[in-house]
């Protein structure tokens, strides 16, 4: 079942990132991101962590893809960029190269530090909690966990959102009645 | 059924994981839109919170869950940012691709 | 009494600074005055320490006088020290003395010069290094005033230094100068480095560099070199060949300035130095005294010879001033400190008075230096005419004046070398030089005051020769009194009136050679010399005088045998293009490694920009290649 699972998650997660990276319409990448994260959320529920297949849901596929959909629809659909050639030379190669490379040396750290993880359980000395344990259920030991050791870093993290607000709502706006940096008027100027 | 029998091990996760960051790597180098390429760095950090989630699993910690849990705030925030700069940038001159974007030529 | 040595120097010193900031207030004539008082003060105190010296017995005729600590640094403890002793006294005296009349003279001479108090601050200033030189107790305040009377010549040499000669003059002067002071400077360290000490005596807990003690220890070898590289200072300071080239280019300066330093002062430096080193000579080898003497002799006959040719009245001067000093390094050479000392000072009278004397002749004329420009002045000019004659017999040799004595002196060191038959040569040129001398001056002299008066009378162009104020005749007057009386110093004839012998003694007994010869050939050498020269100055009579013969002038040494010609040639010639080799591997390859290390860094950056593409999906290529790189290396390291 396990088994079925995974491979049928899998695949939709390796269909969604490659639709991501081929397609030519920037409207169907976000369809295929959506498909990859979905998968992803599958595999959370897999590993035991429901909560942040939850929050995967909600937050990335229901919130982050539809921001890429709103700015997609602001900019224009229609700008498709060209597929065939690269104008950067080598840069294609290369690229394929190099990532592949990292995977090599992923797998080659994997095949040489072969180890059974599974009867490896050092959630008894974890500082912080563990997945399995009887009892309370993920979400109150991911709160527990959160509320205590790294409460700092939640707070902190709030302060991070009020300011990546702060800052979207600066860079996108129109500047309409006073523009602090308008090419047109400047280049006009100096000509004069 | 003898499949039955198989079960996915941790190695299979991380193998997953893997590739999933490594498609989006190509995609951040190979693709020119903007946009596109942000998504290949969603891509990214997919891979690297499911790496996460199955070692929290496999070695029995919470505390991997609670990184994907920031990363996941992290990544939030960062696309809030991220398309607000590319909304401004977009309104200067439409239709530019990330190749347009190199007067820090050196 | 000896205690009041630092008055000396302090009086010129006082009015050096005194003339700087208050000259041009003072103006015309009570700067010179001023000036002339303080050299004359300094006199009177040379004088006061001289009795008190005199009145101590005689081998405990040394005094130092410290005033402070002036360079202790770790093993090299250097003071500002006075050295009173018979030699430094005799140069005192006869420089503050001379100097004071050449002050005197100055007032007249510089009557109406714009610069007229500045002259008055260089003239202090030089009796003040001349003064620290002389006295100072070690090798350092000597070098001291040595720079300082050079530094003083040439302001002194380019006065008027608006005219580009005068100014190309004094800086000859300065440069040849210097490359004798390498050579002083050298003997500085190697003494130090091999005795580590450079006062001369003994003085509290400091060794002396010329105590038997110190000589003791030092290898001959170090000894000689030494030595020599203390002559060779002496041959920039005291223009001896090949560094004499500056010396006839100095009477460019004001006449009176010839007088002092290129007479009577600077120019005797050399052979004060080497006669106050007397001790470190006699310890070396005997091949330095005998090519210091050979040098000497040289340049005397050298020098005698173009003066026979020369047509500017003080360029005559000039080179007979080089022979003279070449006679002074003869003696020196030939172990004869005394006589060597001897000549200085009746040198310094006589020489004086004939540069005041042609000075006072062209102050006379108007600035006319040319001697065929001259002739029968004696009418015009009786004091000056009276005088030059008497300082030309004393020159010349002939007895009873002074230049007799001490010239025979130096001639008979020479003969009764007792060395080698080359010493017998050494005398000869100095004997030849002798009746060249008579020769040239008595020239100079029927040229200048006898005959026919070869300048316009009448007309436009009419030169009216007058004689000169009171303030220019005086010091003649005075001199010529000297140059009569310098004789009574060391006469030959008895023990007691040996006064200059026994008077320098304890200083140069180390080195001083001592030479038999019966009073018979004694005699004979000195009248068969003094006849000889009379001979000369009939001939240079029947030619000059009576014009009966043809002057035998010729080209080469109206030039000088070519020798700045030569020097030229070859500084500009070979010279100048292996300086400009040196210039080019300084610029080319030493330039060019520092600046080859800017550019090979410039290259490099220049092509590592080319990395910065600009474009973000570049820089993205980078990190991966940078994470694939880093993640091999932790693999590899970790060892699987």
């Amino acid at each position: 079942m396990e088994l079925f699972v995974f491979v049928v998650a899998a695949a939709i997660i390796l269909c969604g990132a490659v639709g991501v990276i081929i397609s030519r319409n920037p409207v169907h990448s976000a369809l295929s991101l959506v498909a990859t994260l979905f998968g992803v959320a599958v595999l959370f529920v897999e590993q035991d962590a429901h909560f942040l297949a939850a929050v995967q849901v909600i937050v990335y596929a229901g919130a982050i893809v539809v921001l890429f959909l709103f700015v997609i629809m602001l900019l224009g659909v229609d700008q498709s960029e060209d597929l065939e050639t690269d104008p950067l030379a080598g840069q294609r190669p290369l690229a394929v190269a190099a990532a592949a490379g990292l995977l090599g040396l992923g797998l080659a750290t994997l095949i040489l530090t072969h180890r059974d993880f599974d009867d490896v359980a050092i959630g008894a000395q974890s500082a912080v909690g563990q997945v399995s344990g009887a009892g309370s259920d993920n979400v109150r030991k991911l709160g527990e966990a959160l509320f205590t050791n790294y409460l700092f870093a939640f707070e902190i993290t709030s302060v991070l959102l009020v300011i990546a607000v702060v800052a979207a709502v600066v860079l996108a706006r129109r500047a309409a009645e006073a523009p602090m940096f308008d090419h047109d008027a400047q280049t006009a100027e100096a000509d004069r | 059924m003898l499949l039955a029998a198989v079960q996915p091990t941790t190695t299979w996760y991380l193998v997953l994981g893997a590739l999933l960051f490594t498609i989006g790597a190509v995609g951040l180098m190979v693709r020119r839109n903007p946009l596109v390429m942000f998504m290949c760095v969603e891509l990214m950090l997919n891979a690297v919170n499911l790496t996460f989630v199955t070692f929290a699993k496999a070695l029995d910690d919470i505390g991997g869950q609670t990184i994907v849990f920031f990363v996941l705030v992290v990544a939030a925030a960062e696309v809030v940012v991220g398309l607000g700069i590319i909304v401004a940038l977009m309104r200067r001159r439409p239709g530019a691709t990330a190749d347009d974007i190199s007067v820090l030529k050196g | 009494m000896v205690e009041l040595v630092w008055l000396i120097p302090a009086l010129p010193l006082f009015g050096f600074l005194v003339l700087l900031l208050l000259g041009r207030r003072l103006g015309e004539p009570l700067a010179g005055w001023f000036a002339t008082l303080m050299c004359a003060g300094a006199f009177v105190a040379s004088v006061i320490v001289f009795a008190g010296l005199y009145s101590k017995p005689e081998h405990e005729r040394q005094f130092q006088q410290i005033l402070f600590d002036w360079l202790p640094a770790g093993g090299l403890k250097v003071q500002l020290g006075f050295l009173v002793d018979p030699l430094s006294v005799t140069m005192v005296l006869f420089i503050t003395g001379v100097g004071a009349l050449i002050h005197l003279y100055s007032i007249g001479y510089m009557h109406g010069d714009k610069d007229f108090s500045k002259f008055f601050v260089y003239l202090n200033l030089f009796a003040f290094s001349m003064l620290m030189l002389v006295l100072g107790n070690n090798l350092l305040v000597t070098f001291l005033g040595w720079e300082g009377v050079g530094a003083c010549s040439y302001f002194l040499i380019s006065f008027w230094f608006t005219d580009e000669a005068n100014a190309s003059a004094g800086k000859k002067a300065f440069v040849t100068n210097r490359i004798g002071d390498w050579g002083f400077m050298t003997a500085t360290f190697l003494a130090f480095s091999a005795t580590g000490t450079i006062t001369y005596f003994a003085n509290g807990s400091t060794p002396g560099l010329l105590n038997e003690e110190t000589l003791a220890t030092l290898a001959a070898v170090t000894a000689t070199g030494i030595a020599a590289l203390l002559f060779f200072g002496a041959v920039g300071k005291s223009a001896q060949l090949p560094l004499y080239v500056w010396l006839p280019d100095a009477m460019a300066g004001p006449t009176p300035v010839s007088a002092l330093i290129h007479a009577a002062t600077m120019v005797t430096a050399g052979v004060y130095l080497m006669t106050r080193v007397s001790p470190l000579l006699a310890h070396g080898y005997t091949w330095l005294p005998a090519t210091i003497a050979i040098v000497g002799a040289i340049t005397a006959l050298f020098a005698a010879t173009i003066a026979v040719a020369q047509n500017d009245i003080k360029k005559v001067l000039a080179y007979s001033t080089v022979s003279q000093l070449g006679y002074m390094f003869l003696a020196v050479g030939s172990g004869a400190y005394v006589a060597a000392i001897f000549h200085m000072v009746t040198h310094a009278f006589f020489k004086a008075l004939l540069f005041l004397g042609s000075g006072s002749v062209i102050h006379g004329l108007h600035g006319e230096q040319d001697m065929r420009k001259m002739g029968g002045l004696r009418k015009f000019m009786p004091i000056t005419a009276v005088t030059f004659i008497i300082g030309w017999l004393a020159i010349a040799g002939i007895p009873p004046f002074a230049g007799f004595w001490s010239k025979d002196d130096i001639l008979l060191a020479a003969w009764a070398h007792g060395g080698s038959a080359m010493w017998k040569a050494v005398w000869f040129i100095g004997f030849v030089t002798a009746l060249l001398t008579a020769f040239y001056m008595s020239r100079q002299v029927f040229m200048v005051f006898f005959g026919e008066p070869r300048f316009e009378e009448e007309g436009e162009h009419a030169v009216h020769p007058h004689e000169s104020p009171w303030t220019m005749a005086l010091p003649l007057v005075v001199l010529s009194f000297l140059a009569v009386v310098g004789g009574a110093l060391n006469l030959p004839f008895t023990e007691d009136t040996k006064f200059l012998d026994k008077w320098l003694a304890p200083v140069v007994e180390a080195g001083q050679r001592s030479f038999d010869i019966a009073g018979v050939a004694q005699t004979a050498l000195a009248i068969g010399t003094a006849v000889l020269c009379a001979v000369s100055i009939a001939v240079a009579a029947q030619i000059y005088l009576r014009h009966k013969r043809k002057p035998v002038e010729p080209e080469v040494l109206a030039h000088a045998w070519y020798y700045d010609e030569s020097i030229t040639a070859f500084v500009g010639g070979p010279g100048e293009a292996a300086f400009e080799q040196t210039a080019a591997f300084d610029k080319g390859i030493i330039d060019g490694a520092v600046n080859g290390v800017a550019r090979i860094v410039q290259w490099g950056a220049s092509k590592l920009r080319l990395a910065q593409t600009g474009y973000v999906r570049n820089y993205a290529l980078g990190i991966a290649v940078g994470a694939f790189i880093l993640v091999g290396l932790f693999l590899t390291r970790a060892g699987g």
